[in-house]
């Protein structure tokens, strides 16, 4: 066994911090306001979806430290092991007076009831820190998990212009830190397995994915905790026990994203931002949609596997890969096994996850030459929703006939589900406008979708039928079909 | 020195750089005293049912649990309605009224713990039948929440017969939820005697600290209410803090300690009101330009199970079920419906929306109806100057500027030759549609209650020339204590900042209004300026008593103060009327003239001015999955002389994209059980930064000036811009029309969510 430690070390702001009393269920907003009194960190939701908990957490990624915006209100506490937490106490210009960002901010009338200021701050800030002369559409990027209910945004929208006439991120106090906080930060990490507690209440954080395996063997019941954009809320919101819980993302091996042996293989612990690059490059289709997957904060925390392991019949990525036809692979002390995806969700809740198993990582076959490809979403709102609608489709078109088909869609049944008759009704049929309307026809008798707050059932079949139609019009007619950013 | 941050300047927001830094304390930031317990609502399951009994003993066997407080505890008047309408318990009895009513609450000495310990109530109901929406509630004959109101001018029957035109519609109406940032808070401390003292996220401080006082049974001087400011109100705290405040005061009571309460997303959203939707049904008729000469209407709401302000709420919107149109003949009524659902409330715009959209569907019908512009049935039906200038309640307009807002913008928009280009493309039959609406807002300025139009400022100058401000109304993030401090400034001649703006409470200035009803500065603003005055002239007094008659003309400017020739400072000249024994501190008051209303009757002048606006949206919407991008947005709205350009235009713009979230995006979504199931953000979709339009143009009339006495020919300007978002729902409108070559006007319901667009589309294609 790996040796172990009993506390937590992170630096927050300017300081070290080390607890041995925490719970699994302990979050990190809590943390800065009740115990720390930070309370420029505003609880708006608690489920990750208003960015008014916004904060910087700084991670080393191959021994270099990257800053990323997080929800404070779903992170747990014991995660935070080997970070460094900022939040908007910590912000300051060059000069130790207000920050670039906050001083536009203030100029440009972007406050108003001033709740979600420090949020879209740090956001801001983080903008600031990547690009700073931003455009229009990164802003948006940038501001997709931060709700403001009072200006519209269009003076937030200045500020993010004007920040870069302010000052230069490359005289940031964080930058000018960086030596000495990636220093500190690296003496932190001793290798051990973490295993923290208050009462019952334990988190676990293994020290490689070879004692991750040991811990499940050890405690098939834990909870597997990756990005927290779930789990986070079975907390807050739903105050379901997650004890003993076990942590992993910080486990550098589960976070890998590589393309070799004509494979992308994306570590189960990567983040959605963290895949983005890599997926984009090889799937150009994936790089809009991708930015359609919740906020930016929750993308720089939920991960591809987490999407993939809860069994959510709605979550954005399984049927884009499943259309890639993406392997599985799962492993556990006993050893590891492949499987495709798609036969990974078995019914809803229910999906082939042995007992101390884990989802190791998902693989997607690169060569995929002459293959269309197409991912959609549907949701009420833009940005940051759920889906009421998702389609990853993949046709082969071979001499003006459809070779192969594989539809698959999000939020039509209690899984993501391939749609074998539409399937079907396209398969050997030639590429044209008639072909789509039969498998769009032929779609009813794949799917009897439920009614619900986000679609009817009703409003779902049309959508679904009508994507075929969108894809035939896009890649048949080269017609404009969608509108900006979708 | 320059005339730093006086009024018509764009200072910015008094709070702006404690906001931008996290050190802006809002309710829940305040310091806790050693030993604050923590309460927690236990909430109804069911729409409605009969309450047999409560099992608390797993509640109170729980961890870290102190206590329970049910409708047992109350020591005074179990009732919290602000109309005191006496149908709105702390706590029920013996009935439950909707899903989600709160029915306990458990104190624990830590929230977690007061949470998780709420879940653990057994209480023991027997369903009974709920009437969940307006239709149900309209089909079973009633019953209404509080009386209807009836608008009457003329002959709507006889001119609904004769006229040459006449169509029948009706409207789905969708409510909104606040999505305050800031979730609802109240924290009370106990004090010695009867003595309690409340912190709270309210816009009525005064209300609060009455109803705390009638439900904790002692006198108001007992009670105070603090506030600093809120995270956001707009309407949804102005009587829906009460609850909050009574369980955190009486739980303070009963166990002697400092209690806060703060319910978590989901409760906020499903304990708490919301505005009404509404079930609209018309009947106009029109000549053959599309010119009215009759309007009947009924403007049924859901209110929920207590009056709440659903009264004034149905009310305002046959106020404005005219928007800026003259009805010669006109027969417009209210069915404020009781339904088991959670209580409706104020918010932004207070019914007036409603009755504006449903004025609008007219006249969209109309135009296809006749194959017109639309733009140019509302021209035909602009009240007239002099003319065609009454309106339902019989208030004359006196102060109509729409024309010109209309056609400056029509002119800035480019609107005619951008509605031609839009229906051209659209010929071409592509799968995406563009469609283009200019809509203008008139809206009525006053509290309907006329009693509300009055406030009172407390204003103190300090022997080292410091001022202090107090005023009654609150900061919820609209900017008020910015404009009333640079009355204050104007008022002195002296910098802005050597005002301080302190938090508002019950203990400075007493019975107050709500901030609501866009009157914050109006009312505020002339009652900062009456306090200013009156030291003012003591100054000059004691100015001519010292130095003799040459210092009549006393001048306050520059931060000097000028007397007969000679030249002070101003600090060196307070001081020296401090020295003198001039009294420096003066409480201000305002109340509204002319407006009288005879609600009987349906007549009088219930509003002061009106203030005026209008919008141009462009909007594309995808016809095979109804989703839909705004463009381009351009306003034009009327804030009279505005006191702070920069905040003014803050709430322009925030106004019209949150009416636009109202109308596109934001939807409440109930089960068959009445369980609300758009409950939080993760379901609930207010606009994002990527829904603003692609371009946005924004400006203020600045020809403008308010020709009634407001605090310097000023315009409210909360409510007004809320409806220029309207633009958006009919230009979707206009887009879905294409489909059918705009033969049809296609029934369109709000909100209009990419599932009603698509399905406005399909009912057109068939």
């Amino acid at each position: 066994m790996a040796k172990e430690r009993r506390e937590i070390r992170f630096i927050l702001n300017g300081s070290d911090v080390r607890l041995g009393e925490v719970a699994a269920q302990d979050t990190l907003l809590d943390f800065l306001r009740n115990a720390r009194r930070l309370t420029g960190t505003k609880e708006g939701c608690a489920e990750g979806d208003c960015g008014a908990c916004t904060v910087l957490v700084g991670r080393l990624v191959k021994g270099r430290l990257r800053y990323e915006t997080v929800n404070a209100c779903i992170r747990f506490l014991a995660t935070l092991d080997g970070c460094h937490v900022v939040t908007i106490e910590h912000l300051r210009g060059a000069d130790g007076g207000m920050h670039p960002v906050q001083q536009a901010m203030v100029e440009a009338h972007g406050s108003q009831c001033g709740f979600c200021t420090p949020g879209i701050v740090m956001s801001l800030y983080a903008l600031w820190m990547q690009s700073a002369a931003p455009s229009d559409a990164e802003i948006e990027t940038a501001l997709q998990g931060n709700l403001c209910r009072c200006t519209g945004y269009e003076p937030i929208f200045k500020a993010a212009r004007a920040a870069a006439e302010l000052g230069d991120p490359a005289a940031d106090p964080l930058e000018a830190e960086r030596a000495d906080v990636t220093g500190r930060l690296k003496a932190m990490a001793d290798g051990a397995r973490v295993t923290v507690s208050r009462g019952e209440d334990r988190a676990i954080l293994p020290a490689d994915v070879a004692d991750l395996a040991d811990v499940l063997a050890k405690h098939p019941e834990a909870t597997i905790v990756a990005g927290a954009t779930d789990v986070g809320l079975w907390v807050t919101k739903f105050l379901k026990p997650i004890s003993p819980a076990v942590f992993v993302g910080h486990l550098s091996d589960l976070r890998q994203v590589d393309a070799k042996a004509a494979r992308l293989r994306i570590g189960a612990g990567a983040s959605y931002t963290d895949a983005e690059a890599a997926l984009a490059r090889a799937f150009p289709h994936l790089g809009p949609y991708w930015k359609r997957i919740a906020g930016w904060q929750v993308r720089n925390m939920g991960t591809v596997g987490g999407n993939i392991a809860n069994g959510s019949p709605i979550g954005d990525t399984p049927p884009v890969l499943i259309a890639l036809e993406a392997k599985l692979h799962l492993r556990s002390a006993e050893g590891t096994r492949e499987i495709p995806l798609e036969d990974f969700f078995i019914d809803y809740g229910k999906q082939d996850l042995r007992a101390g198993e884990f989802v190791e990582a998902v693989e997607i076959p690169l060569a995929q030459e002459g293959v269309r490809h197409a991912a959609y979403k549907v949701s009420k709102r833009r940005d940051e929703d759920i889906t009421a609608v998702a389609a990853g489709f993949a046709l082969r078109v071979e001499n003006g006939v459809i070779a192969d088909a594989r539809l698959v869609f999000g939020g039509m049944a209690a899984v993501p589900k391939r749609a074998a008759q539409a399937e079907a009704a396209l398969k050997g049929q030639p590429f044209d406008a008639a072909s789509f309307e039969r498998a769009a026809q032929a779609l009813a008798e794949d799917f009897q979708p439920l009614t619900d707050w986000r679609a009817s059932a009703e409003y779902r079949r049309l959508v679904a039928a009508n994507l075929l139609r969108r894809f035939w019009a896009e890649e048949g007619e080269g017609a404009k079909a969608r509108l900006e950013g979708v | 020195m320059g005339k730093l941050g006086h009024t018509g300047t764009p200072a910015p927001h008094d709070s702006a750089i404690k906001q931008v830094t996290g050190r802006a304390d809002y309710t829940d930031d305040i310091p806790e005293p050693i030993g604050t317990l923590h309460a927690y609502l236990g909430c109804a399951e069911v729409a409605r049912g009969r309450i047999e009994g409560m099992d608390l003993s797993g509640v109170l066997a729980a961890e870290g649990v102190v206590g329970v407080i049910t409708h047992e505890d109350i020591t005074g008047h179990n009732d919290i309605s602000a109309v005191h309408a006496d149908d709105e318990p702390v706590f029920p009895v013996s009935e439950v009224e909707f899903h989600g009513q709160p029915l306990c609450a458990v104190v624990a000495t830590s929230r977690d713990l007061a949470r998780r310990a709420a879940e653990l109530a057994k209480i023991e109901i027997t369903p009974l039948e709920p009437v969940l929406t307006t239709r149900e509630a309209l089909a079973a004959g009633g019953p209404d929440v509080t009386a209807p109101l009836k608008l009457e001018r003329g002959d709507a029957a006889e001119g609904l017969k004769s006229a040459q035109h006449r169509l029948a519609g009706q409207m789905e109406i969708g409510g909104q939820d606040h999505m305050y940032l800031e979730g609802q808070i109240a924290f009370a401390m106990p004090g010695e005697d009867d003595d309690m003292v409340i912190h709270a996220s309210t816009q009525h401080p005064t209300e609060a600290q009455m109803i705390a006082a009638q439900v904790l049974g002692v006198p108001a001087n007992a009670v105070v209410v603090n506030v600093r400011r809120m995270g956001g109100g707009f309407g949804g705290k102005e009587s829906q803090m009460n609850l909050f405040c009574c369980v955190a005061a009486l739980a303070a009571r009963k166990f002697g300690q400092a209690v806060k309460i703060r319910p978590d997303r989901d409760q906020d959203m499903t304990a708490t009101g919301k505005r009404h939707d509404f079930s609209a049904d018309y009947e106009v008729g029109f000549d053959g330009e599309g010119r009215i000469t009759a309007v009947e209407a009924q403007l049924a709401a859901r209110c929920g199970f207590a009056a709440d302000l659903s009264g004034p709420v149905t009310d305002r919107a046959l106020f404005h079920a005219d928007n800026a149109y003259y009805y010669p003949n006109v027969r417009l009524t209210s069915r404020p419906m009781k339904t088991n659902t959670v209580s409706n409330t104020a918010f932004r715009g207070f019914g007036g929306p409603q009755g504006v959209i449903m004025a609008e569907r007219m006249m969209e019908e109309i135009a296809y109806k006749l194959g017109k512009d639309p733009l140019d049935i509302r021209k035909a039906n602009f009240y007239g100057v002099g003319e065609r200038d009454v309106t339902p309640y019989h208030q004359t307009v006196e102060d109509n500027i729409i024309a010109r807002v209309v056609e400056e913008l029509e002119e800035s928009s480019d609107y005619r030759a951008r509605r031609d280009a839009i229906m051209a493309e659209n010929a071409k039959g592509g799968i995406l549609r563009r469609g283009i609406a200019l809509t203008p807002v008139k809206f009525g300025i006053s509290f309907t209650a006329t009693w509300y139009n009055q406030a009172g400022c407390l204003l103190h100058v300090y022997k080292d020339g410091s001022i202090m401000l107090n005023h009654g109304g609150t900061e919820m993030g609209q900017g008020l204590n910015t404009k009333v401090a640079q009355v204050v400034a104007e008022a002195f001649g002296v910098d802005l900042e050597l005002v301080k703006i302190t938090k508002t409470t019950t203990e400075k200035v007493p019975n107050t209004s709500a901030t609501a009803a866009s009157s914050g500065s109006d009312l505020n603003g002339m009652a900062a300026l009456d306090a200013a005055e009156q030291i003012k002239a003591r100054l000059v007094a004691h100015a001519a008593e010292k130095w003799g008659d040459v210092c009549n003309d006393v001048q306050f400017a520059d931060g000097k103060v000028l007397c007969g020739g000679e030249e002070f400072g101003w600090r060196e000249f307070i001081a020296q009327a401090y020295a003198d024994r001039v009294q420096l501190s003066a409480a201000g008051f305002y109340k509204t003239p002319k407006i009288h209303w005879d609600r009987a009757k349906g007549q009088g002048r219930p509003f002061y001015y009106f203030a005026y606006g209008a919008a141009c949206s462009e909007v594309e919407i995808d016809t095979l999955t109804g989703e839909c991008r705004v463009l381009r947005a351009d306003i034009l709205h009327d804030v009279g002389r505005s006191l702070n350009p920069a905040v003014d235009r803050g709430q322009v713009e925030g106004a019209f994209i949150q009416g636009m979230g109202w109308l596109t995006t934001e939807e409440l979504w109930w089960d068959e059980a009445g369980r609300l199931r758009t409950h939080a953000p993760s379901t609930y979709k207010i606009p994002l930064a990527s829904d603003k339009p692609r371009e946005f143009n924004v400006r203020l009339a600045e020809w403008s000036e308010n020709p009634e006495r407001t605090i310097k020919r000023s315009k409210a300007v909360g409510e007004p811009p809320f409806m220029l978002g309207i633009s958006v729902f009919e230009a979707i409108s206009h887009a879905v029309a294409s489909v059918a070559d705009y033969k049809t006007c296609p029934r369109l319901d709000a909100p209009a969510t990419p599932e009603r667009i698509l399905m406005a589309v399909e009912r057109l294609k068939r």
